[in-house]
């Protein structure tokens, strides 16, 4: 409670930023142009270097700047950097910051806000989720494993705009990966002058195109434009609602209201209904995720057994599964990365031009080959974390096993993180339903998951030697081809093994309303809100 | 000592002589329970009622077998398709492609027993610990009030997880888990009851005729609180059936395929629109059923009520 | 009658620290963590995250640091909203979460009880069929149905309130949450005043005062009200004390910031520290109401005594 006088006078710069930013806007003699995004769940927080959710990273996203940014299709352009250089080897860049980058209280970004910033996300005591992020440059790990101070990160100010990054090896994926929020810069001084408080409205500067105006928690972010970005004559939007709406159902209906201008996802089950109804609103772009069932391979019958496993996979009509249970223009998924990743041509698993009346026969030959049939039925637990989706995938799912090869399945659903202790643990009984979504456009985000050395994230327990071996190389190769190449070998390899049933490549169903203009689909549903306006 | 004291009826105040004399001839008269059984059965509301429930668990029961789909058989071209006599799917089917026809019945069987094995438990729990707080009063009532308390603000969901992480999942948690909630509000009514109906007339003979304390707490205060537990049991089965819904939620309740209406209503609830049979059967079920128990509930009430006589 | 509230108000503070040891070691029991995610941690990054937040240190450690805080009035960090403390997140949403439940238990109180005692001294008429017909309907109807209903027919068909958000708080935010959260405490009160008015009707006291020639007004509210609303007031206390804390229903279908959904989604996300706030918070608000409760009784029914 002490507290109070500090709000207060918090609550008063606000206010006066507030009224300094009406002002402004007033004189300008056009109408307030607004933008109200549901956006999900509430932000964790809004800390570029400790949050690791997407509706933060959306927000952050409006209001921070990386070296590159997004552009309306989520390719990487130039952001707080104009131009940059990078070495023959492919360990050392050098950014060349932009002369007009500056943030929102009118002070440039510096090179130096970068280097603090990046030592900040490494640093032990930032305690940061995603500072692996910065392991690619080198000391990064040394530093957040604590073996090194943070200013030994290879990062170096060379003057105020030119920024030189030494990493460890070639990483193609280093540029891309600058649009992830854990590498968007801070600015030292603001953060230094309030310490924790620096995100609170009032207090934070930032050099995206908006700031922070408002936080109130369970209910909304506000952010107005930010008048010191640089590209801001271009920017449409004057003010940025993102409303809590961590209700589906009733985000929707927030949007058939009228009060929302775009939503953050849809209810499954309200999809075939949108798309008859509110066709020019409902929108389903391909996302960079893929959905797939893992086999416990700690244990028999699945170990050993990979005909089993194969036999199950067959028997999963996908084309079924996407066109009457998810709705969503789902692609049947038949590999493990999702397509459209820039040098990645995806591998597939052998019975992909099969039909699936053909499928079914050699499931049922294979079934029975592994030992199993009327005389000797299996049990199988798909275990899923409870969710209106994947509760009906598994029932579907389920139905087809029954049906075509008599597996007893039962269903067993547990809320979040009993389900994340059961993966990690691997005690769930058999097949467990996963579901992931790439950090970044590159195939490693995906591949990296089955590696017999990656711990307990690996759902499966997979580990074939040779498979963690080629990933290795790929690791070590500069060249983009060669790399991709053999990540599609690896992929191809994993896949003969069974260890998952891939089952199909996300969609981002969501609805945005006709009158918002400059909204491109993208496989990272990145929608930077600078790119966009609202016509009405 | 009297020896049948049920010959006088408890809410008759027993005339201030004390002790009381023996009754002068043997004659036993009817029993406050045979007497309200005989009343009950002349309430025609709660009959009907009766009847509703019971032809409503027989068809939950033996339904699900005259029909000649199971609740898990999928109808891949049928999904979440509305009511039809025609396509065999009086109800319709769910999202999935399932019968909500044999998926309501069995959903009845589970939300029936849940309504009322775990009603029951509270109901026991609940009066005999109210009553006895009550009753004895001072420092006892304080402390088991205390302990009330605690059990109220302790945090549901982790207790719910906890069950199912050391006991494993078991229909027999279900009515722990509701069981161990839903007594608290029942034992603070009958507590509040029998404080006052401590202080009446008739107690104070009994007590003055020497009988036991737990014995007045069964014979006198407990059938004296009844009308306000009858009334507070029918508020806590849909409370209950409810609450079975949210156990599933946290993956104690049923699971999948089976159901129960709780479940139904709520994949009902957000689906409204597009397909509105997957809310309104489940919850018409619940309604028929939980309408039927109320007038039961208020004939049990009335019967138990010796001056409607 | 003071001495024994004051009695009871010190008697709370054993209670409250029951309530914080018992719910401080039974959530650790539970598996997963606050920081377990989709992405699982490398090792070290974990261990940064732990000793952040003090996990690191043993069980009892943690206990005695939490306890400390709590004494000084500070619930500690959020580990989930991690730009806010628990003070100010319990802070900022009771207000809202006290006005939207204050006014709905209020609302709920009057025309509950009203409702329920007409229908007591009209027993078996129209009316008392009637109400008590809506009263099961509003209480066989949960509010996971009434809720989404409501916004459906009033906001997005009719577009007569806006479908969700708080808003600056007007009236126009506040009546569809307030109804939705009134109408089964209405039902439940109604037919608890019902019963218990029945009860009292027939009871001797009424009908001395009957005889007594008493106007039947008068009766009704010196006597037969008054010991009717007995066990409404058992329910109300707890009942207050849960309205006032909000409801994680309510609140995520209209989009309320309140404290409701911070017992579900707290408890989700594995956030001891929150978890233990609203818990604490919480118990005291029962302890409180209880109280209120039992300083009812007495004043409802003289034979009552505080000993």
């Amino acid at each position: 409670m002490q507290d109070i006088p500090r709000m207060l006078g918090r609550l008063a710069t606000g206010l006066a930023l507030g009224i300094a930013l009406t002002a402004a806007a007033m004189g300008v003699a056009q109408a307030e142009v607004v933008l109200r995004r549901g956006n999900g769940a509430e932000p964790a927080t809004l800390d570029t270097h400790k949050s690791t959710g997407v509706p933060e990273s959306y927000i952050q996203m409006d209001l921070f700047e990386g070296l590159l940014a997004s552009d309306p299709e989520a390719k990487p352009i130039p952001g707080a950097a104009e131009s940059w250089t990078i070495s023959d080897d492919g360990t050392v860049y050098t950014f060349k910051l932009r002369s007009d980058a500056k943030w929102s209280d009118g002070s440039p970004v510096t090179a130096e806000d970068f280097v603090f910033s990046w030592r900040r996300l490494a640093d032990p005591a930032t305690a940061s989720q995603y500072a692996f992020f910065i392991w690619p440059v080198k000391n990064g790990e040394a530093i957040t494993k604590g073996e090194m101070p943070p200013d030994a990160l290879a990062v170096e100010a060379v003057d105020q705009k030119t920024l030189k990054v030494t990493l460890r090896a070639p990483t193609p994926y280093f540029l891309s990966a600058q649009l992830h929020h854990a590498l968007f810069p801070v600015s030292k001084a603001n953060v230094e002058k309030f310490g924790a408080d620096y995100l609170k409205p009032g207090n934070l500067v930032s050099n995206g195109a908006y700031t922070l105006a408002e936080h109130v928690p369970q209910s909304h972010v506000k952010l107005v434009k930010n008048p010191a970005y640089y590209g801001a004559k271009d920017v449409k939007v004057d003010t940025v609602y993102f409303y809590v709406t961590e209700d589906i159902d009733a985000e929707l209906k927030r949007f058939r209201a009228g009060d929302l201008d775009a939503t953050y996802e849809m209810p499954p089950q309200q999809i075939p209904w949108a798309k008859a109804n509110m066709a020019d609103s409902f929108r389903a772009p391909a996302y960079l995720g893929s959905y797939y069932y893992a086999f416990n391979l700690t244990h028999e019958p699945w170990k050993s057994n990979a005909k089993l496993r194969k036999a199950v996979s067959l028997a999963v009509d996908r084309e079924i599964l996407v066109e009457k249970i998810t709705q969503a223009g789902e692609l049947p998924a038949y590999g493990f990365v999702p397509p459209g990743i820039v040098n990645y041509q995806s591998a597939t698993l052998d019975y992909a031009g099969m039909p699936q009346k053909d499928r079914d026969a050699l499931a049922k030959k294979l079934f029975a080959e592994a030992g199993y049939g009327p005389g000797k039925p299996l049990d199988l637990e798909i275990f899923y974390n409870t969710n209106d989706r994947h509760k009906k995938i598994a029932i579907a799912v389920g139905g087809m096993l029954k049906q075509k090869l008599g597996i007893n399945t039962t269903l067993t659903n547990q809320e979040w993180k009993v389900y994340l202790d059961a993966r990690n643990q691997k005690t769930y009984k058999d097949v467990i339903r996963v579901g992931w979504i790439g950090d970044y456009n590159d195939p490693n985000t995906f591949l990296e998951l089955l590696r017999g050395d990656i711990g307990p994230q690996n759902p499966a327990a997979y580990d074939n030697p040779r498979y963690n071996e080629l990933l290795s190389k790929a690791g070590r190769t500069a060249d983009l081809q060669e790399r991709g190449r053999i990540m599609t070998e690896a992929e191809a390899l994993m896949l003969e093994d069974h260890p998952i049933i891939p089952l199909y490549y996300y969609t981002r169903p969501l609805m945005v309303a006709s009158y918002v203009k400059g909204w491109q689909d993208n496989i990272l549903n990145y929608h930077p809100t600078r790119f966009i306006t609202v016509q009405k | 000592m009297p020896t049948d004291l049920s010959a006088t009826h408890p809410n008759q105040p027993v005339p201030p002589i004390a002790p009381l004399p023996a009754p002068p001839r043997p004659v036993r008269g009817r029993s406050l329970w045979a007497d309200a059984w005989r009343r009950l059965l002349r309430n025609r509301a709660a009959v009907a009622g009766a009847t509703i429930l019971v032809l409503m668990a027989l068809a939950c029961v033996a339904g699900p077998m005259l029909i000649p789909y199971a609740l898990d058989d999928i109808f891949w071209d049928a999904i979440q398709a509305p009511p039809s006599l025609e396509a065999g799917h009086p109800f319709g089917t769910d999202a999935n492609g399932r019968d909500l026809l044999v998926r309501t019945l069995h959903g009845g069987r589970v939300s029936l027993m849940v309504g009322l094995v775990a009603t029951l438990v509270s109901l026991v729990i609940g009066v005999s610990y109210g009553a006895i707080a009550g009753y004895a009063g001072g420092r006892v009532d304080s402390v088991m009030m205390r302990v009330v308390d605690i059990l109220y603000s302790l945090p549901f969901m982790f207790f719910v997880i906890l069950l199912m992480v050391f006991f494993g999942r078991n229909i027999l948690l279900i009515f722990v888990a509701i069981g161990a909630v839903e007594w608290l509000d029942m034992a603070r009514i009958v507590r509040g009851q029998t404080l006052s109906i401590k202080r009446k007339e008739f107690i104070e003979a009994a007590r003055a005729g020497g009988v036991h304390g737990f014995a007045i707490v069964r014979r006198h205060v407990i059938p004296n609180a009844l009308g306000p537990v009858v009334v507070y049991m029918t508020l806590t089965v849909p409370k209950v059936i409810l609450l079975e819904s949210f156990l599933s939620f946290l993956g104690l309740g049923v699971q999948e395929p089976m159901t129960s209406w709780g479940v139904l209503i709520s994949e009902g609830a957000a689906n409204m629109e597009a397909a509105w049979w997957m809310l309104v059967f489940p919850a018409g079920f619940l309604a028929v059923a939980l309408f039927s128990l109320n007038f039961i509930g208020d004939g049990v009430r009335d019967a138990l009520d010796p001056r409607d006589r | 009658m003071l001495s024994y509230a004051v009695r009871r108000l010190l008697g709370a503070i054993p209670t409250l620290l029951v309530i914080l040891t018992i719910a401080f070691f039974m959530i650790r029991l539970a598996p997963g963590g606050p920081f377990d995610d989709e992405r699982t941690l490398p090792a070290e990054i974990e261990a940064n995250m732990k000793a952040a937040y003090n996990l690191d240190q043993p069980l009892p450690v943690q206990y005695l640091r939490y306890l400390g805080g709590v004494l000084r009035g500070d619930f500690g960090p959020s580990f989930k909203y991690r730009d806010f403390t628990v003070n100010q997140l319990i802070w900022g949403g009771f207000p809202v979460s006290l006005r939207i439940g204050g006014i709905a238990i209020a609302l709920a109180a009057v025309v509950g009880t009203t409702l329920g005692a007409l229908a007591a001294l009209r027993q078996n008429s129209g009316l008392d069929h009637g109400v008590m017909a809506l009263a099961m309907t509003g209480i066989t109807i949960p509010n996971f149905v009434v809720a989404p209903l409501l916004t459906l027919v009033l906001g997005v068909h009719l577009g007569l309130l806006p479908v969700g958000g708080y808003g600056d708080g007007s009236w126009r935010n506040l009546l569809l949450p307030v109804v939705a959260l009134a109408l089964p405490q209405i039902a439940y009160i109604a037919r608890l005043t019902r019963a218990s008015m029945i009860e009292t009707l027939r009871s001797n006291f009424v009908r001395t005062a009957r005889a007594k020639g008493l106007p039947e007004g008068t009766m009704l509210r010196r006597h037969a009200l008054k010991g009717a609303l007995l066990p409404v007031v058992s329910y109300l206390g707890p009942a207050t004390a849960g309205i006032i804390t909000g409801s994680v229903v309510i609140e995520q279908i209209f989009g309320i910031p309140g404290i409701g959904r911070y017992f579900v989604q707290g408890a989700l996300n594995r956030d001891y520290t929150l978890v233990m706030g609203v818990v604490v918070f919480y118990g005291a608000l029962i302890i409180l109401f209880n109280l209120l409760v039992d300083l009812l009784y007495g004043a409802l029914d003289p034979r009552v005594r505080y000993d």
